[in-house]
């Protein structure tokens, strides 16, 4: 008989991972319910927040790792998000630039439009589907204790890697990170130094 | 295609996909983010083999406007190569542009138009521009093999200098008429 796996606390996970990242990654977060656990955790000031451009997350941080190869660049996104822009792991795979991390908040479950069930609970394994795209690091999470080799790897930019964490389909109180694009880029660029345009 | 590896000399590429190359390289691109298209085969072939160069083959175009974009947030210049058809895979990726306001570039090579043979081109293709239009892409084109780096430069002028959302449609008369039947 096989255990049915652990389903974590996606806040509290959140948390976890974005109070062990060092100083100086970025973080992009897919639209939805991963914006607001990565805002709740503490608006840092190298995050970027999409609230639209399903599918955007993963290619986003894909250039932006290209552009700052010296800092972790972290994808926070969800199941739905991720899988609207699957190809992308191909698109990334390609490249595996070593300081990109893709974590994939999968609770198998579409939650922004009504808790419909996704793929990832209809038979996608996600940590097959980023192997056999070429990330190799690819690694699911079902247990808290993990957080901290996935931040070591974060850190360490070594390679590419690929997370997905296994949530369940709690809806913790909505925590909305600012929806104003243009001020987020100027700031986002702020603090890497970066003018306007 | 021929089929052996001694018969002919690679053709040099035409002056035009020269002229292009040289204006994103001259105006400090370093990512070029691309769906492949014979029209756009040399500047793809210069990318690959420049080190400053970051090329990203992409599996749909949309990835593209998400990866330019990223490029801008962490300092780097990129453009998005692409073929007619793809413009209509990036319609709701384009919010992204504007939510953002993102300086961005699209080259785009046309087809369904000039000579086409395909008829299955032509849908995407009359509607390109007006495509790129409805979501708030400003639209230059170039026909003509004298007038595209020129195009170009002025379309990084804008998106570089004024921040702005531009493509470049590269008129099916550019890459002249597509051969259908294979020889020997």
């Amino acid at each position: 008989m096989t255990a049915t796996p652990v389903r974590l606390d996606r806040r509290r996970f959140v948390a976890d991972l974005i109070a062990r990242l060092p100083e100086d990654a970025l973080v992009v977060t897919g639209l939805g319910s991963p914006s607001y656990d990565v805002f709740a955790a503490g608006d840092r000031p190298g995050t970027f927040y999409l609230w639209g451009a399903m599918g955007g997350a993963a290619p986003l941080a894909l250039g932006l790792a290209l552009a700052q190869p010296g800092r972790p660049v972290v994808a926070v996104t969800g199941d739905g998000e991720h899988l609207m822009g699957i190809g992308t792991l191909a698109t990334i795979g390609a490249k595996l630039p070593p300081n990109l991390t893709l974590v994939v908040l999968d609770n198998a479950h579409f939650g922004e439009t009504g808790m419909q069930p996704s793929h990832t609970g209809l038979g996608t394994d996600l940590v097959a589907v980023a192997q056999g795209f070429g990330i190799r690091g690819a690694v699911r999470i079902t247990d808290p204790a993990q957080t901290e080799d996935l931040a070591t790897r974060i850190k360490a930019r070594a390679a590419t890697t690929y997370a997905q964490v296994l949530i369940s389909t709690s809806e913790p109180p909505r925590a909305l990170p600012p929806r104003d694009g243009v001020a987020n880029k100027n700031s986002f660029r702020a603090a890497l130094g970066l003018s306007s345009f | 295609m021929m089929g052996g590896m001694n018969e002919t000399p690679v053709p040099a590429p035409p002056s035009w996909q020269e002229d292009v190359f040289a204006a994103l390289k001259n105006r400090g691109i370093q990512q070029i983010a691309y769906v492949p298209d014979a029209g756009h085969s040399h500047v793809i072939d210069e990318a690959r083999r420049d080190p400053g160069i970051h090329d990203v083959v992409l599996t749909t175009e949309e990835e593209g406007v998400a990866v330019v974009s990223g490029a801008w947030l962490g300092g780097q210049r990129a453009v998005l190569l692409m073929q007619s058809s793809g413009v209509g895979n990036c319609v709701n990726m384009f919010s992204l542009l504007e939510m953002g306001r993102f300086p961005f570039l699209t080259l785009v090579t046309m087809r369904g138009e000039y000579a086409e043979f395909n008829p299955w081109q032509g849908p995407m293709g009359r509607t390109t521009g007006q495509a790129l239009e409805l979501m708030g892409v400003t639209v230059l084109r170039a026909d003509y093999p004298d007038e595209v780096g020129d195009t170009v430069e002025a379309a990084l002028d804008s998106v570089f200098g004024a921040g702005e959302r531009v493509a470049v449609l590269l008129g099916q008369k550019l890459i002249g008429r597509k051969k259908w039947e294979r020889n020997g």
